[in-house]
């Protein structure tokens, strides 16, 4: 089981380059000073806990929060507030939410095969034959008729995956893909996700999950009030942790 | 059953305590309400000469009683599809009953029939089908206007809403008829009843199609957004196939309401169906008629509506249920 490498640009440059951001909701810092590269390939995990901007920080990757000072540059394009500008970088990023968000209206296949045909330009036929190869990358072909009420929360999540995927994104942006599922069905998402990340996607993963993250991770993120507290690879992150935020958090989470 | 739970209760019409009480209260207010002087009391009569005053109270009651009875006894025991037509089919045939006691001259309303359909019953349809479509895209300009973030398409969208939502739909029709000639402009009798229409539904419709807007989670739209689907394409392809489900049943209210208050422009001589019903009979004192017919028109014509209605909605739940 493979999944196509994305074609990127053969070019050194970060995928993902945020440069002293700052966002506030009203009077309320979410983000402070954030800069954060991630090279292409990279695989990014980004943890800590409830309320400390970790959805924020990636939604403004693709402009579905703005922000207000700061630069984000996707790709090499620098985002700004232009339509163009903001669906040209939408393109290249995919994203997976932890609610699934699947269009309820639509069978599985329709969920994979609408956005390639919107926006994409595929004909019906080629939408259709590259929404079932994504759809065996994860493993559900077998359900692409049925409508998202009809599948468990792991196999819509993995639909969401695949729809995302099947556009053919040069990033994967994940917020807590595996959150709204019951224990026994977050083995399956996570496999999936393994395998994406084997196959060399660049990603950038809001999870709890660390047994993902030691497995995955090239670099695991932790943030703190809307602050990057520490960062590191997963075998420095884990084993000796520098901040007493970061112990006590990772404390929580691994016991 | 919308909501099962598997669960076998005893109907409730089969239980004692149910329906001897129920089938006591109607007999004891036949006889209070003196059924015998009633239509049904005179078909007793026939059948019992010698009843009279109160034995042939007593009798009728006792009669519709047992009738009663033996209908629910009847049809508690048929599977429960049959159970809704029956019942409605009994209703349906004692209001056509109601009618048929009027005395009506069926020879009259042979006579009328055919012109209250080709030029009433057209006229009304015609009326109606042509605002129900402008109504539509009103709404559609409408609701997309109010949730959208320029402050004079919202300006304009809540005017509108306000101004013929607020003023009664005859006071639209005298406005336009006659209101928009000392503008300069004469506008004919039909074409103001359908603006008139077309305007007063559209508003009330617009906050119809809001709300099944807003009642989609923002995360569709943020998923479909995060494709790189286009917003005019996230709105037909997404969010409104989805608030079709919320939109359709109150649609379908504003549908056959309208209808029956296209009836309102006859008041500007549009020979529509009411206009007509009223005065075709006048000529020989037959209103009784007319209006009856009038009346069974409108109904059956909302009849088609609903069950179009009812097919729709069975489309647009498709996926919601399994
Ligand atoms: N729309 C909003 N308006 C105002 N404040 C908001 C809004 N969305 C988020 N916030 C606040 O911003 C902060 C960061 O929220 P965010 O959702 O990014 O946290 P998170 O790290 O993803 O938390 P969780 O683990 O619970 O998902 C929180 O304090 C939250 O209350
Ligand atoms: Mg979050």
């Amino acid at each position: 089981m493979t999944f196509a490498k994305a074609p990127a640009a053969e070019t050194a440059a970060p995928t993902i380059e945020i440069t002293g951001l700052n966002k506030w909701y009203g009077s309320l810092q979410v983000l402070h000073d954030i800069n954060l590269t991630i090279a292409q390939g990279e695989r990014l995990v980004i943890c800590g806990p409830s309320g400390s901007g970790k959805s924020t920080l990636i939604r403004t990757i693709n402009a579905l929060e703005g922000f207000q000072n700061g630069q984000i540059k996707v790709a090499g394009i620098t985002l700004n507030r232009d339509q163009q500008v903001v669906e040209d970088i939408r393109r290249k990023v995919g994203m997976v939410f932890q609610q699934f968000n699947l269009f309820p209206h639509l069978t599985v296949l329709e969920n994979c095969a609408l956005p390639l045909r919107l926006v994409r330009g595929l004909s019906a036929a080629e939408a259709r034959d590259r929404a079932m190869h994504y759809l065996s990358k994860v493993r559900i072909p077998e359900q692409a008729l049925k409508y998202p009420a009809q599948l468990s929360g792991g196999q819509q999540q993995r639909v969401a995956i695949a729809r995302a995927v099947a556009m053919q994104p040069e990033v994967m942006l994940f917020d807590e893909p595996t959150s709204a599922l019951d224990p026994e069905m977050v083995k399956e998402v996570l496999d999936v996700m393994v395998t994406l990340a084997e196959e060399g996607m660049t990603m950038a993963v809001v999870t709890h999950e660390m047994g993902f993250a030691r497995q995955v991770a090239d670099r695991v993120i932790f943030m703190d009030a809307g602050r990057i507290v520490e960062q590191g690879p997963p075998s420095t992150f884990f084993t000796a942790p520098k901040s007493e935020r970061t112990k006590a958090f990772l404390q929580q989470v691994l016991h | 059953m919308h909501f099962r739970d598997n669960i076998d209760y005893p109907p409730m019409l089969t239980r004692p305590t149910v329906f001897v009480p129920l089938l006591t209260a109607i007999f004891g207010g036949l006889w209070w309400f003196q059924a015998g002087n009633s239509a049904i009391g005179r078909l007793v009569l026939g059948m019992a000469p010698w009843a009279e005053g109160n034995p042939l109270n007593l009798l009728t009651a006792a009669f519709v009683t047992v009738l009663v009875g033996f209908n629910i006894f009847v049809v508690m025991r048929l599977p429960l599809r049959q159970q809704v037509w029956l019942v409605w089919g009994e209703l349906a045939a004692l209001i056509l009953l109601f009618f048929y006691s009027f005395d009506l001259s069926f020879a009259f309303i042979q006579r009328k029939i055919g012109f209250l359909i080709t030029q009433g019953l057209v006229t009304t349809l015609y009326i109606s089908a042509v605002s129900i479509a402008i109504a539509t895209v009103l709404a559609l300009m409408g609701a997309v206007a109010k949730l959208s973030s320029n402050g004079i398409a919202q300006g304009i969208a809540h005017f509108y809403t306000s101004l013929f939502r607020g003023l009664p739909l005859l006071m639209q029709i005298y406005m336009i008829y006659l209101g928009l000639p000392q503008l300069g402009y004469v506008v004919d009798a039909v074409p103001t009843g359908i603006a008139a229409l077309s305007l007063c539904y559209g508003a009330y419709m617009t906050e119809i199609f809001r709300a099944g807007i807003e009642s989609i989670p923002k995360g569709q739209w943020e998923a479909a957004r995060a494709l790189g689907m286009r917003p005019t394409s996230v709105m037909t392809r997404i969010i409104l196939p989805q608030s079709m489900r919320v939109i359709i049943p109150p649609t379908g209210n504003q549908f056959i309401s309208m209808l029956k208050d296209s009836s309102l422009v006859s008041v500007v001589g549009v020979w529509e169906l009411m206009y007509l019903a009223r005065t075709q009979g006048q000529t020989e004192f037959r209103h009784i008629e007319m209006m009856v017919t009038a009346s069974l028109i409108y109904w059956l014509m909302s009849i088609v509506l609903e069950l179009a209605q009812k097919r729709i909605e069975t489309h647009f739940n498709k996926a919601a249920t399994r």
